[in-house]
């Protein structure tokens, strides 16, 4: 017996991580140089969260997801030409600001406001999934703000697994302290789930599923609303790289024995 | 002027507070002391007996205690968080960057009209309050103040010491909460058998496993259950955590050779943990910007690489030693071993 969802995954776009990032001060605050010409990629572990929303969406037959995604137009449509091959969903755009400065308040406002206005959104139905934390501001409370914004009073952070039962109640692991999860059932939908790895790989990149996304999602970057975010009091004192650079003593030619002594006579110091 | 509250709660025991509740009342007591601020401490716990250790502090403590509160839960924590700070009025609220109180603390800001920010390594006071934090997964540093009050702030495990006051006997104010109806029960936790946890966060040590504990070999076999035995022996023999690259823990998915015990709970670095410990070792780790990151709050560091020309180490490690990590643990292992004995 399947339990059909309506599940909006909330996602945003980031750096790729391997680049190099240098922070500058910009007309709207700090940013980071060339920002708009670093390759992107979609926010790891929000990544999670919509692989993780296509496979319980595609085991209860009748279920629908969303991605729903802030960012400049011009970005989310480059980054939607490599997601759009991974999973289904329908992407519902909004025109807005890049990176990790924007206020997270202002975000989750925005945010919130298009989810509510989604058409068609079983709100009896939905579950609120996106990434624990972004790895852009990485303070994990965006989708907290927006789940609270929708009057979803079940949430979960650091999400690893769900098991949804057939009377739409759901065991779900998450990360605690220690190396551990905590376990808790809910009674269903509505609830927010901030996912962090999960249990699933990437799924390889399927062309049929990217023409048919596609087809939804250049007219819906099209439409995107655009989004001003307000800084909500929020103010930069100093933004910058971490100046902490080590003298590194490279050790060459010195056999195993050699080392595994120096090694172990510096495990045994007290600092 | 602002006044300060401490959000804490208990522990797994429901009648101690935790170690990173602990950390946040020394936060909460030097910035109260260098604003000239009154102190208010609120307590979420099952048992009213976790404010006894808060005897000592001089500030006034408030709780909301009872079985509903034993379990880290969305709905009865927050609401007994809003409780607590409507019944404090305080215009600052610092609190451990926990899970539990990370999952209800945004939430609760907005209830009361407030702000949030969260990971917070630093508080000062410069004129007015500024907090130090990280974006971009520990690559950017900044410093960010607020006018919003309430201002919640989540502090980062490790960046304070505990607050370690003689307990004693002590009534804390109740404060009463209305609960939502609860539709979430916590069953318990699932872990690795206590013999094999290998994330330890209390650890002085951590060891950094990287992909080439299951690479070919010079003999060009791969030696993933050898390998797997070398780093066991060396967190038994050591008590070191284990935290481990993406492309190692990945390999799992990827078919190819894998160390059973690793998780992506082990992970480090861009989509993992940035755990703080006083040292670090890396072992066969490449040149990767995400294990740097994953190495941020990590003291006194070592590598062992094959390749003299790792970028990562250089002028991020202290001392890399290059060789073949196969023999040099299992040398190290033997002497950590001898040591004990």
């Amino acid at each position: 017996m399947s339990y059909p969802l309506h599940i909006v995954v909330c996602a945003g776009i980031v750096p790729d991580p391997l680049q190099t990032l240098e922070p500058v001060t910009t007309p709207a605050g700090p940013g980071l140089k060339n920002e708009m010409v670093l390759p992107a990629v979609l926010d790891p572990w929000a990544a999670s969260a919509l692989y993780e929303a296509a496979d319980l969406a595609a085991k209860n037959p009748g279920s629908k997801v969303w991605l729903v995604s802030l960012g400049p137009k011009a970005k989310l449509q480059q980054v939607m030409m490599t997601v759009a091959q991974k999973v289904a969903f329908e992407l519902v755009p909004i025109d807005g600001p890049i990176g990790g400065f924007p206020d997270a308040h202002s975000t989750a406002a925005v945010l919130a406001e298009t989810i509510a206005a989604l058409p068609g959104l079983d709100r009896g139905k939905l579950l609120l999934f996106g990434g624990w934390e972004s790895a852009t501001r990485g303070a994990g409370v965006t989708l907290q703000l927006v789940g609270e914004r929708l009057g979803i009073a079940d949430q979960f952070q650091g999400v690893d697994q769900i098991d949804l039962h057939e009377d739409g109640s759901f065991e779900v692991l998450e990360r605690v302290e220690g190396g551990k999860h905590q376990v808790s059932v809910c009674a269903g939908a509505p609830a927010v789930l901030g996912w962090a790895t999960g249990s699933l790989a990437e799924p390889r990149n399927n062309p049929q599923v990217g023409m048919a996304n596609m087809r939804t999602i250049m007219p819906a970057l099209q439409k995107a609303k655009a989004a001003k975010l307000d800084a909500n009091g929020l103010r930069y004192v100093s933004v910058s790289l971490p100046k902490q650079q080590r003298e590194t003593r490279v050790v060459k030619d010195r056999s195993p024995d050699e080392i595994a002594r120096e090694l172990a006579e510096w495990i045994g110091e007290e600092n | 002027m602002d006044s300060i509250l401490v959000l804490t709660h208990a522990d797994e025991s429901g009648s101690a507070l935790s170690k990173a509740s602990l950390e946040a009342v020394t936060a909460g007591m030097e910035l109260a002391g260098k604003l000239g601020a009154g102190l208010a401490i609120g307590v979420v716990a099952a048992d009213a007996a976790a404010v006894h250790a808060l005897a000592a502090t001089g500030a006034r403590l408030l709780a909301v205690t009872g079985a509903e509160f034993a379990q880290a839960r969305y709905g009865s924590d927050a609401a007994a968080c809003e409780a607590i700070c409507r019944a404090a009025q305080a215009s600052l609220v610092l609190a451990p960057g926990s899970s539990r109180l990370a999952r209800v603390a945004a939430s609760v800001a907005h209830r009361l009209g407030g702000c949030i920010d969260t990971h917070i390594s630093a508080v000062a006071v410069n004129g007015g309050i500024e907090a130090a934090r990280w974006f971009y997964r520990q690559r950017v540093e900044a410093v960010v103040s607020r006018a919003a009050r309430p201002w919640f702030l989540l502090l980062d495990a490790g960046t304070h010491a505990a607050y370690a006051g003689a307990p004693a006997a002590v009534e804390a104010e109740q404060v009463a909460v209305t609960l939502p109806p609860l539709r979430t029960t916590v069953s318990g936790f699932r872990m690795p058998a206590q013999d094999a946890q290998t994330i330890r966060p209390d650890a002085k040590m951590l060891f950094v496993a990287g992909a080439g504990w299951t690479k070919k070999q010079p003999d060009g076999q791969v030696h993933a259950e050898e390998a797997g035995k070398l780093i066991l022996g060396f967190l038994r023999a050591t008590g070191a955590s284990l935290g481990s690259s993406k492309s190692l823990v990945d390999q799992g998915s990827e078919g190819n050779f894998v160390l059973p015990f690793l998780t992506h709970l082990n992970q480090i670095g861009q989509t993992g943990s940035t755990p703080r410990h006083a040292k670090g070792l890396a072992t066969c780790c490449h040149g990767e910007e995400p294990h740097v990151v994953g190495w941020r709050f990590i003291g006194a560091r070592r590598a062992i690489s094959l390749d003299p020309n790792c970028g990562w180490t250089r002028g991020k490690a202290d001392v890399v030693y290059i060789a073949d990590a196969f023999p040099v643990i299992a040398r190290l292992n033997a002497l950590l071993e001898a040591k004990k004995a």
